[in-house]
């Protein structure tokens, strides 16, 4: 599997999508404080902490006996430049393209 | 605290020449030169491209201070914005670069950016204000770009 497959499969779930929008809010909160806003067990959280894990979506950072979870924007921000970025920016082109052939078409008229 | 990790097809010390070195600073992301005197107590700078002088402001448009450099793992940093006397107020904050070697030929790049007290630093470096252009996700991700392929996304761009 790819590093952008696990970033897809992981976010191709409701449960998993929740705990990032959780995470966005505010970041740094342990399993226990994730699994209180959930109607899942420890171990049902666990597990899709670990996927998001894989993913590079949530980075665990040990801080004394603590595991805090983190939000890490960048496999997003790479699927964004990769995917999202490649289509806007053709959009763009083409339309600035078509703008030049208007405006050429014009002056050629005159 | 901000957490950003990214993984790169390179070396560690190819990652670390890439966030240290002058040369290959201004390649990706704002394209901004940074210079580092790469010792406890040493000086941190990063300076406008012209594109940015043009519009005013400083010369230099963050600096810090190195507290650690321990190459090619581990650099601490302080990190203050200049270009604007709001986000100058809130100071210097502390910036972590951390690199580590995965299996066949992964490195992967940990920054942590430690932004608690500074709200409107924290904002523009993260991506949530739009005009600042991405923040350190933009600037990791045209990173790994740039090693990965030779060339920065943002270079068309620039």
């Amino acid at each position: 599997m790819t590093d952008e497959d696990r970033v897809f499969k992981a976010l191709a779930d409701s449960t998993r999508r929740f705990l990032l929008d959780l995470l966005f809010v505010r970041d740094g909160r342990t399993l226990t404080e994730l699994e209180s806003e959930l109607a899942m067990t420890r171990f049902g959280v666990m597990k899709h902490l670990r996927v998001l894990e894989a993913a590079g979506l949530v980075v665990a950072v040990r801080s004394g006996r603590e595991k805090l979870h983190y939000l890490n924007p960048v496999p997003i921000r790479l699927i964004h430049d990769r995917w999202i970025d490649k289509y806007t920016e053709g959009r763009v082109s083409a339309l600035a393209n078509l703008k030049k052939h208007l405006e050429k078409k014009h002056d050629d008229e005159k | 605290m901000n957490v950003y990790r990214v993984h790169i097809q390179a070396t560690p010390q190819a990652v670390w020449e890439a966030i240290t070195n002058p040369g290959w600073i201004e390649k990706y992301g704002y394209h901004a030169r940074a210079e580092y005197d790469l010792r406890a107590g040493g000086k941190y700078q990063a300076f406008a491209t012209a594109q940015m002088a043009q519009h005013g402001g400083p010369n230099v448009i963050i600096d810090g201070e190195v507290l650690e450099a321990d190459p090619p793992r581990k650099l601490i940093q302080t990190w203050r914005v200049l270009w604007d006397p709001e986000l100058k107020a809130e100071g210097f904050t502390r910036l972590t670069w951390e690199i580590e070697e995965g299996l066949s030929g992964i490195t992967s790049l940990t920054v942590t950016h430690e932004v608690g007290d500074a709200p409107r630093t924290a904002a523009i470096t993260s991506g949530e204000i739009k005009q600042a252009g991405g923040g350190w996700s933009f600037i990791l991700s045209d990173l790994k770009t740039l090693l990965e392929t030779g060339k920065a996304m943002s270079a068309s761009a620039a």
